[in-house]
């Protein structure tokens, strides 16, 4: 932490550095000190408490290809991370890193923002929390100021009632998302009782989307409600366009991908 | 034995298989790190270029002013129509693409020549870039070049007697415009060379990734004024060209000039963004076309205008015709055309310079004319399958309206065991199931000839200065009765080695391991041409067969000499020269041996046992079939391919293993056309897609297996029996691919005008054809 | 950044001494300080897998690590495959018997990669296989024969394990 202090003005810090050595072997980033986590074992771990997980920032992706805890958050999480870039990526790249990169189209960072996480940031002044909803400032973006580091996340579990949805599109297989939701419901008597919707790659960065969440409560979960609050999640969204697709592409493909993911959480939830 | 025919695992992969093979990079141990500083912006007049102080410099900067004894790079056709620009080693007066080098830096490590480059600031007074045809061939355009005003590099044009009067006829006329976005070869090893001065000798060695070592020999000994034998190129384990790696680059002949200049080893390796900003760019198309059809659907002619965007300079040696004028002989395809019109023209801007890749105009054309057969299908309610038919050659040699005589195919017999294999009946009623379900899949299939190994006569046709084509040999028997086959063409990964080596094998009774290839060094081996356009397994391997043919004529001879028996009696297998009918036989290394170190017995024979081949076809049509079913997303845009099949007819196979593995692999860069590869610039000119983020080559994920079947025509123009395969996988898919989309969609009646077809373009024609 | 730092790395079990800039890339020593110039490099932003290695038995893209935070990992590169009387691993044997490769740049990396996901998981589906090897790019063999040596290799090696 006293290194950190101390370089907080031209130091990075590097987690599993799948974003940031690529960036530096295009000279595109250049920082003159680099304070490596690799060594910091501490940072790399995950508990369980009787109400959250708790993931240590520099826990690699790979942890969670298979459930690291019962219920819907450990199956939600295995679900997800398949869809972060390839095998040998997930092997070095981690969560905390992830998070701190904030890249518009990061799994990660929907998941956090959809399920309310609760960051620890830690410097040589000691450690604060921060929300989800505070954390993301912007793309690229975060509340982790020079001198800190994000140390661990929090995640509140899902209790058994929730069924989870993921649904991501990209180009190829591992590409940046174009547009991911990620879905949480409850269903009662064919009612939906409780919603999440997060949004990816859609945005400046991964959102938790209140105003969908409203509209799917005490709606049937049925096809045609799904496709109702997809086209309503599509007008609520502005993305920008890229090579890759144009804002209306990404605007139309919102909606298709988050009525996916509310098809897919809905069946597991009445499963 | 036969080897000829057989699935025989390649000799090269061995060395590969354990991280031993030496590509270029791996062969810069002691070399200065050579980096060039490359124009920021895509045209204007260069007005300084600032220098680190030299005294804090830890390294050499170079720029034009220093090259001024290096002439410039000058593809020539003898065309009237041609306009000749020079192409300088280091930008002049002007930048002209964005990545043109400008300077070029020397220190002793990458990374410190890397900090050194950006310490050189290159001012340029910089004027609009002209990237897109609208912008270059529009009124009063800028032009790209003084030397070709109106920005029309090259231009092919024709037009039969009977044109007008065949559209006036016609029962339907077929009219539409296809766009092919830009792409890049991308071969998974970028460029590099490693150029070392020889201080005994004054000579410099070249180890380069290229396709065509002898050329680049010529070409750099011309630009620097030095005779070819101060030079030794030598192309060592290359990793895969695909075509980008066949042209002679600047980087090359700046790189010698400095191992000449500061006498020293010096090596450029070029990373991922400058293959993409630098190398070679291709299929920058547009096509306008025209078919008039009679009311059988039978194809009464054609009219085409052709545009082939070739960037900012003219490859050498094939120069900026190749794609423009192989589209304007081409064009017509499989497809019996009674009456052609055609303009072809190659556009200059400021973008990367075109050069070949596999396939090179054909993936376009065979897409527009398949598109005109589907297109003039519906219009005329006739069945896709049977207006093929009903157009394509079936009676042979057929001499097509640009003059191209077919040998013999099997285009008919191919796309009916195609039609076959895919079942096409029972696909409809899934089709049908699927659609009420809400899903769609479609089905299209795409009929091409392809001309490959042809000779130095084609080549001439187009009026190359420098006409390639034929291919040379040198092929011995040394005395313990081994082979080694010294081959002018250069593979890149192909494993031509073990199929020349099967070859051989069977001319000379021995086993493919007896046969050692060498290739890709100038010093080593004939001057010849190397590998590109399907040729090197029907020219290299015609010229090795009868150089082959020879040595086996003389080991009869002395064979029929110490056995006592005529020569024709003598038969050469599994190493034993056996005198048929007899118990008599001399194993052949003993034969050998004689031949050596006995030669004194022979007389007229000769001692030694060494011969020359040499073949210049005028070439030969291979034809295949692609049939590619898809499921189409309507709401992503998404295009799965799930199941994809390959008739395929290059004749003899000499090894079905890497036949298939062509084949393979070029479907895969096929589909990677339709769907996913596009090079972008912006209206700045500057590339947007300069990594593997932005442009996409496909996973595994992507690429469906993909089911091949062979037909073997045997053509009597080609001495090895064989055609060539190189390309076909490339030419065919895009167009089969994006006629499956399009028969998915039918429902919604759209057509689909621009390759690769991503989600958001398929998404943006249903929006328009369905409202959402 | 130009000063060096003196790191020793564990390569295929043996021991290399080096003086690396800490900016150097994993890939990049091996290949200019180990003289290991199997594993190659295709882009330098982790995309094309070329440069795929072993570090402490997991398949990882040497391109996006430095050589110094590799210091104190066991590594293990396509040199390391074949036993010392040149047998070659399953995996090399089964792209050659399938023809996974053609230009052989892409395979060393596609080797590792494969290595290491069967060590981790012997048991693969055709499925996973497919989704393995789209980490990795290869240009000449469009996947199908990588995909059918995986697989084979997959099939010999598991078939070792249990007899």
């Amino acid at each position: 932490m006293k290194l950190i202090k101390a370089n907080a003005a031209d130091g990075r810090v590097i987690a599993g550095g799948q974003s940031l050595v690529a960036a530096m072997n295009f000279r595109l980033a250049r920082p003159d000190v680099l304070i490596d986590l690799n060594g910091v074992k501490e940072l790399d771990f995950i508990e369980e408490t009787p109400g959250e997980l708790v993931i240590g920032a520099m826990t690699r992706h790979a942890a969670f290809h298979k459930p690291v805890c019962d219920g819907p958050l450990g199956r939600l999480l295995s679900k997800v991370v398949p869809n972060i870039a390839h095998y040998p990526i997930r092997n070095r790249g981690t969560f905390g890193g992830s998070l701190c990169h904030a890249d518009p189209a990061s799994e990660w960072c929907v998941v956090a923002a959809t399920l309310d996480a609760t960051m620890k940031i830690g410097s040589a002044e000691g450690d604060r929390e921060v929300p989800a909803a505070d954390f993301f400032r912007g793309s690229f973006t975060t509340a982790v100021e020079p001198g800190e580091i994000l140390v661990a996340i929090r995640l509140p579990k899902l209790d058994a009632g929730w069924g989870t949805g993921f649904y991501e599109y990209s180009r190829r297989k591992g590409d940046f998302a174009l547009a991911m939701a990620l879905t949480a419901l409850r269903v009662e008597g064919g009612a939906i009782s409780a919603a999440r919707v997060g949004l990816g790659g859609v945005a400046d960065h991964g959102k938790r989307m209140a105003d969908l969440e409203a509209a799917l409560v005490g709606k049937p979960a049925t096809a045609e409600t799904f496709a109702e609050v997809g086209k309503l999640a599509s007008t609520l969204v502005s993305p920008y366009g890229d090579i890759h697709g144009s804002a209306e592409y990404r605007r139309d493909l919102t909606a298709t991908v988050v009525a996916r993911a509310l098809a897919e959480a809905a069946d597991e939830a009445t499963a | 034995m036969n080897w000829v025919g057989r699935r025989l695992p390649r000799l090269e992969d061995p060395t590969l298989l354990m991280g031993l093979g030496h590509f270029v990079s791996d062969l810069k141990q002691g070399a200065l790190a050579v980096k060039f500083v490359r124009s920021p912006v895509a045209a204007g007049v260069i007005t300084e270029i600032e220098r680190p102080d030299p005294a804090e410099m830890a390294g050499d900067v170079f720029t034009a002013a220093d090259l001024s004894d290096v002439g410039n790079i000058q593809a020539v056709l003898n065309r009237p129509d041609y306009r000749r620009v020079p192409h300088p080693v280091l930008a002049k007066e002007r930048v002209s693409f964005t990545g043109q080098p400008v300077a070029m830096v020397i220190a002793a490590t990458e990374a410190l020549a890397e900090d050194l480059a950006e310490s050189v600031f290159v001012d340029i007074d910089a004027e609009d870039a002209i990237t897109t045809f609208d912008e270059a061939l529009a009124e009063g355009a800028r032009a790209v070049h003084p030397e070709a005003p109106g920005n029309v590099m090259v231009e092919g044009r024709m037009r039969t007697e009977g044109v007008d009067a065949a559209f006036a006829s016609a029962a339907a006329v077929v009219s539409f415009d296809l766009k092919s976005g830009r792409q890049s070869a991308m071969p998974l090893e970028p460029r590099g060379g490693v150029a070392d001065y020889d201080r005994a000798s004054g000579r410099v060695t070249l180890h380069a990734s290229v396709q065509m070592p002898h050329m680049l020999r010529t070409g750099i000994a011309d630009v620097l004024g030095i005779p070819e034998s101060d030079l030794r190129v030598v192309a060592p384990e290359v990793g895969g060209g695909f075509g980008q790696k066949m042209s002679l680059f600047p980087e090359y002949i700046a790189l010698v000039w400095a191992a000449r200049r500061l006498k020293r080893k010096v090596a450029w390796i070029e990373d991922r963004r400058e293959n993409f900003l630098a190398s070679a760019h291709s299929r920058d198309q547009r096509f306008t076309i025209s078919g008039a059809f009679d009311g059988e659907g039978r194809l009464l002619a054609i009219d085409a205008d052709l545009l082939s965007n070739v960037g900012a300079f003219s490859c050498y040696p094939v120069s900026c015709g190749v794609e423009p004028l192989m589209a304007f002989a081409e064009l017509p395809g499989p497809y019996v055309v009674p009456e052609y019109g055609v303009r072809s023209r190659g556009v200059t801007t400021n973008t990367c310079m075109m050069a070949p890749y596999r396939g090179v105009a054909r993936p376009m054309l065979t897409f527009t004319m398949e598109q005109l057969m589907d297109r003039a299908a519906i219009q005329l309610g006739i069945d896709p399958v049977e207006i093929r038919r009903r157009n394509l050659i079936a009676a042979f040699p057929y001499r097509s309206p640009t003059g191209l005589v077919y040998d013999e195919g099997s285009y008919l017999e191919a796309m009916e065991a195609a039609v076959r294999i895919a079942d096409i009946p029972a696909f409809r009623v899934r089709q049908q199931q699927a659609r009420e379900q809400g899903r769609y899949l479609g089905i299209g299939l795409s009929v091409f000839a392809e001309r490959t190994g042809y000779g130095t006569s084609a080549y001439a046709a187009r009026k190359m200065e420098i006409v390639p084509g034929y291919e040379t040999v040198d092929c011995e028997m040394d005395p313990s009765g081994r082979v080694t086959l010294r081959i002018g063409s250069s593979p890149h990964g192909q494993g031509l080695k073990t199929a020349l080596a099967q070859l051989v094998a069977d001319r000379i009774g021995l086993a493919p391991e007896d046969v050692r290839v060498i290739s890709g060094d100038t010093d080593t081996t004939p001057y010849g041409w190397g590998t590109f356009a399907s040729r090197s397994m029907v020219i290299a391997g015609g010229a090795s067969h009868l150089a082959a043919d020879k040595i086996a004529t003389k080991l009869r001879s002395a064979a029929a000499q110490l056995l006592e028996v005529e020569s024709d009696t003598i038969e050469l297998k599994d190493g034993i020269a056996t005198a048929s009918g007899t118990n008599r036989s001399l194993r052949i290394g003993e034969l050998a041996r004689a031949m050596h170190h006995g030669s004194h017995q022979f007389g007229d024979l000769g001692g030694g046992l060494k011969e020359h081949g040499f073949y210049d076809p005028d070439g030969t049509f291979s034809n295949a079939c692609h049939i590619a079913v898809v499921e189409v997303d309507p709401d992503t845009g998404g295009v799965r391919i799930e199941r994809f099949i390959v008739v395929e007819d290059a004749g003899k196979l000499i090894n079905p293993l890497i036949v298939d593995g062509q084949i393979t692999g070029g479907v895969a860069q096929g589909i990677a056309n339709a769907l996913f590869e596009e090079l972008v610039y912006d209206e700045h000119g500057t590339l947007l897609t300069t990594s593997l983020a932005d442009y996409l080559p496909p996973t595994a994920m992507e690429i469906p297996t993909i089911e091949i079947h062979h037909m073997e025509t045997i053509s009597p123009e080609s001495v090895t029996q064989a055609k060539g395969v190189g390309e076909g996988g490339a030419i065919g898919a895009p167009a089969a691919v994006i006629s499956a989309i399009t028969d998915a969609l039918s429902p919604f009646g759209i057509a689909i005008d621009a390759m690769p077809a991503t989600p958001d373009r398929i998404r943006h024609v249903l929006r328009d054809a369905r409202g959402n | 950044m130009t000063e060096t730092r003196d790191i020793t790395l564990d390569v295929n079990g043996k021991r290399h001494a080096l003086s690396v800039e800490p900016r150097k890339n994993l890939a990049d020593a091996l290949r200019d300080d180990c003289g290991l110039t199997g594993t190659h490099v295709g882009c330098e932003h982790g995309v094309c897998g070329a440069c795929t290695v072993l570090v402490d038995g997991r398949a990882v893209r040497s391109c996006l690590m430095f050589a110094v935070q590799a210091e104190g990992t066991a590594i293990e590169t396509v040199e390391g495959l074949a036993s010392e009387d040149g047998e070659l691993h399953p995996l090399q044997q089964a792209f050659w018997d399938k023809h996974g490769l053609q230009c052989g740049f892409c395979t060393p990396g596609f080797l590792m990669l494969a290595v290491g996901a069967l060590r981790e998981n012997p048991e693969m589906t055709d499925v996973e296989i497919r989704e393995l090897v789209s980490s990795n790019l290869c240009r000449c063999t469009g996947y199908q024969n990588i995909l059918t040596a995986v697989r084979a290799a997959a099939d010999v090696m598991r078939a070792g394990t249990n007899g």
